[in-house]
């Protein structure tokens, strides 16, 4: 009965249910006759599209590259192992800063990256919808903050978000729906050090539950969040939208690559060719959803190019795979007596946004929160042979002290600079498509808010008595930019509800449209975001403008 | 340094709810596979053991990892994560080609296999390596920086890392599901998680 990770698991009408090993959950098949709407990835964009697309009673086909994943029975607890959920095809990586892909910036699964993302689930600081205008770097966003602050709201209460009682930055915000994880040792140290300097600090609002609901049970603190959670208490798409978007009636195909956005002689979208079980296959749909995140977005409509728009479909801003914005990653570690074993629980428990909130006492534009941090063996291995030039017995030395070993990492909002960018390379994949080129370097800006932030974070762990401090350069995290939303169409490929200037009938709604990222982790900007265009399509098709 | 966790074993868990299914044929397969199995070749086996056994030395007072067999399957089977600097090439070709280089550079130096250097030679050239200060030709097409950053630190040591006998060694709880922890706080462990010994 155990079924091969290669396998095509949605077929027959029925898809996996992810909640129950070796379950199914009857699915709708529509074959391959037009449907309202085809979503082109099921991650933090395209799955709560899948969903609320589907209960409003729209024709509804989402696919994903990636398989469809039982958690309980096909998840171990092993790095290497769940390797499996990032996306491993070929990508080329250059600039003068190329950037580390896979684990904190990909996925291929049912589910996208939430399937193994560190569950951090903060609302951008209001200001920061308006940096052009009210902070004066970066890009306005086309939506306003308190509309974005209801849509957060409804994502919070779907994904079950724990949370602090009070939240010390920014608006007055409700309760989250559940209670705040207890702070593990590694969070404690933050609570500390923040404290110390004087400045606020909370318990992380975060994906994983601390009640036990419907079929899951409460988070066992297991401490392998970030390589997937095999006890489902994490609130990925693949646990929370995609089993509300089958029951509502949209078809979910896994293990379904789309390679071209087919168009007409009118300019409009009519389908997607695909590639699953072996051979290429066409989908008629009235409407195209994007929701591949910030390379696959835009290398699907840069590979759509046409006679009529050559430069790649929605881009006659010039502005596809343009602004491809990292976040900040780095990091301050230390060795203290007490022991630590940062392993276990989630690893962000606690944070401090003082910095996102705060713009006084910096050389350099933008904000920053940090977390605490909990690295596992192989990830805490090449931390320290990358980031301190370790190896051989000094390695393994320290290693050995691992347990002993406390650290804070900032997640810390780049700017958007034309010049880094998705582009094609010349070379093909297994599929015969044009492999993505990410192109990358940093600015002085972001080396400046690098440098005050591990200085900051670094003193935080010296005020907790840490010793043998040092700060790991190296790291970033996140994507977003590439189809950035916006006023007009010159200066931005997509309006505030994600459509395409160019393309009416063509959406995109994952991390790259983000004209900005802010100083917080993107998953629940994005599933806002989706929220908001799922109800402005419904606004729309009701006053007949889709 | 003295070992901390000398009396703990990740694998003594293997039969008890921290260890659920998935994991335990995943671990099995990995200790399973074996260097001659792996068909890289005698040559290039013998410089990658030698690489493997100065990047990554094995802990002390638990099982030898088997590293070198883990790094030699994924070689062959051309298992990268995709991702790749415009310099190199795919996995397995930069890795054989990167594999000659090295051995070019210990012939380059001191006219005898990488394999057969001391120490502190072997060392010598790896940090000749890590600087991209070479000697072989073999590196102007294979830029050996590049190689050293992208190929040979992540991958030997995400190799090695992945094996229990390092996560004996260093005290980490290991496999957890559907068992995780209780104790949280600092200072506190839970029957199940390692004991740590001073150094003293």
């Amino acid at each position: 009965m155990a079924e091969d990770d290669a396998d095509i698991r949605c077929a027959g009408g029925r898809a996996p249910d992810p909640l129950v090993p070796g379950g199914w959950l009857e699915m709708r098949e529509y074959g391959e006759e037009p449907v309202d709407f085809v979503i082109v990835g099921t991650g933090a964009g395209g799955a709560p599209l899948a969903a609320r697309l589907a209960e409003a009673g729209f024709s509804v086909v989402a696919m994903d590259a990636g398989p469809f994943w039982r958690p309980l029975e096909d998840f171990a607890s092993d790095e290497s192992h769940q390797s499996k959920l990032f996306w491993t095809d070929d990508r080329i990586v250059d600039g003068d800063d190329p950037i580390v892909l896979g684990s904190n910036n990909s996925g291929k699964s049912v589910g996208g990256s939430t399937v193994h993302f560190a569950m951090v689930s903060l609302r951008f600081r209001p200001d920061h919808f308006r940096s052009r205008s009210l902070l004066g770097y970066g890009a306005d966003w086309p939506i306003d903050w308190r509309e974005m602050w209801d849509y957060y709201r409804e994502v919070e209460r779907v994904l079950h978000i724990s949370g602090p009682v009070s939240y010390p930055w920014g608006p007055k915000r409700p309760r989250y729906p559940l209670r705040a994880h207890p702070l593990n040792a590694a969070a404690d140290y933050l609570a500390r050090g923040a404290e110390a300097l004087g400045i606020d600090w909370a318990e992380t609002p975060i994906a994983t539950l601390s009640a036990p609901i419907g079929k899951a049970h409460p988070c066992v603190y297991r401490g392998f969040c970030v390589t997937g959670c095999s006890t489902n208490a994490k609130q990925s798409a693949l646990v929370t939208w995609i089993p509300r978007a089958l029951r509502a009636g949209a078809e979910v195909r896994d293990r379904a690559m789309v390679g071209r956005i087919e168009t007409g002689p009118n300019g409009l979208a009519t389908g997607v060719h695909y590639h699953r079980g072996g051979q290429w296959r066409f989908q008629r749909a009235r409407a195209v959803i994007v929701a591949g995140y910030a390379i696959e977005t835009p290398r699907l409509l840069l590979a759509s190019a046409t006679a009529d728009q050559p430069d790649g479909l929605a881009n006659s801003s010039g502005l596809v795979g343009r602004n491809l914005m990292i976040q900040l990653n780095q990091a301050a570690w230390g060795q203290v007596d007490d022991e630590v074993r940062s392993y276990k629980g989630p690893p962000s428990l606690a944070v401090s946004e003082h910095w996102n909130y705060r713009d006084e006492g910096k050389d350099y534009h933008g904000g920053w929160s940090y977390m605490s941090q909990g690295p596992l063996p192989v990830t805490w291995a090449k931390t320290l042979a990358g980031g301190r030039g370790l190896w051989g017995r000094e390695l393994l030395d320290e290693m050995e002290r691992a347990n002993h070993s406390v650290g804070l990492k900032m997640v810390g909002e780049a700017l958007p600079n034309a010049a880094n960018r998705v582009t094609l390379a010349d070379e093909t994949d297994q599929y015969g498509l044009r492999i993505p080129r990410v192109t990358h370097s940093y600015s002085d800006n972001e080396r400046a808010m690098m440098r005050h932030a591990t200085r900051f974070m670094e003193d935080s762990l010296k005020a907790t008595g840490a010793r043998e401090t040092w700060r790991e350069m190296g790291d970033t995290c996140h994507l977003g930019g590439t189809a950035r939303m916006g006023f007009d169409r010159t200066t931005s490929v997509v309006d505030a509800d994600c459509r395409s200037w160019d393309v009416p009938n063509l959406w995109i709604c994952d991390g790259s449209v983000f004209p900005t990222v802010g100083g917080v982790n993107p998953s629940l900007t994005i599933q806002a975001i989706a929220c908001r265009t799922a109800d402005r399509i419904v606004a729309m098709s009701r006053q007949g403008a889709l | 340094m003295a070992d901390r966790y000398a009396h703990y074993d990740v694998l003594d868990k293997r039969d008890t709810p921290s260890w659920n299914d998935k994991t335990r044929q995943v671990i099995d397969a990995r200790m399973s596979l074996r260097e001659a199995d792996a068909g890289i070749g005698e040559a290039r086996l013998a410089t990658l053991r030698r690489l493997v056994s100065r990047i990554a030395p094995q802990p002390e007072r638990h099982a030898p990892a088997n590293t070198v067999a883990l790094l030699a399957h994924k070689i062959v089977k051309d298992e990268g994560e995709g991702f790749r600097p415009a310099t190199l090439p795919r996995l397995r070709e930069c890795w054989l080609r990167g594999l000659d280089a090295i051995e070019a550079e210990a012939q380059a130096r001191h006219g005898r296999a990488f394999a057969g250097l001391d120490a502190e030679r072997a060392d010598a050239l790896l940090r000749g390596i890590e600087a991209g200060e070479t000697q072989a030709s073999d590196w102007i097409a294979l830029p050996a920086r590049d190689f050293w950053n992208w190929r040979v630190i992540p991958d030997i040591v995400s190799m090695h890392w992945s094996h229990p006998s390092l996560w004996s060694a260093m005290g980490f709880g290991g496999p957890a599901s559907p068992r995780g922890y209780v104790r949280l706080d600092v200072n506190r462990r839970d029957p199940w998680e390692a004991e740590e010994h001073g150094d003293g």
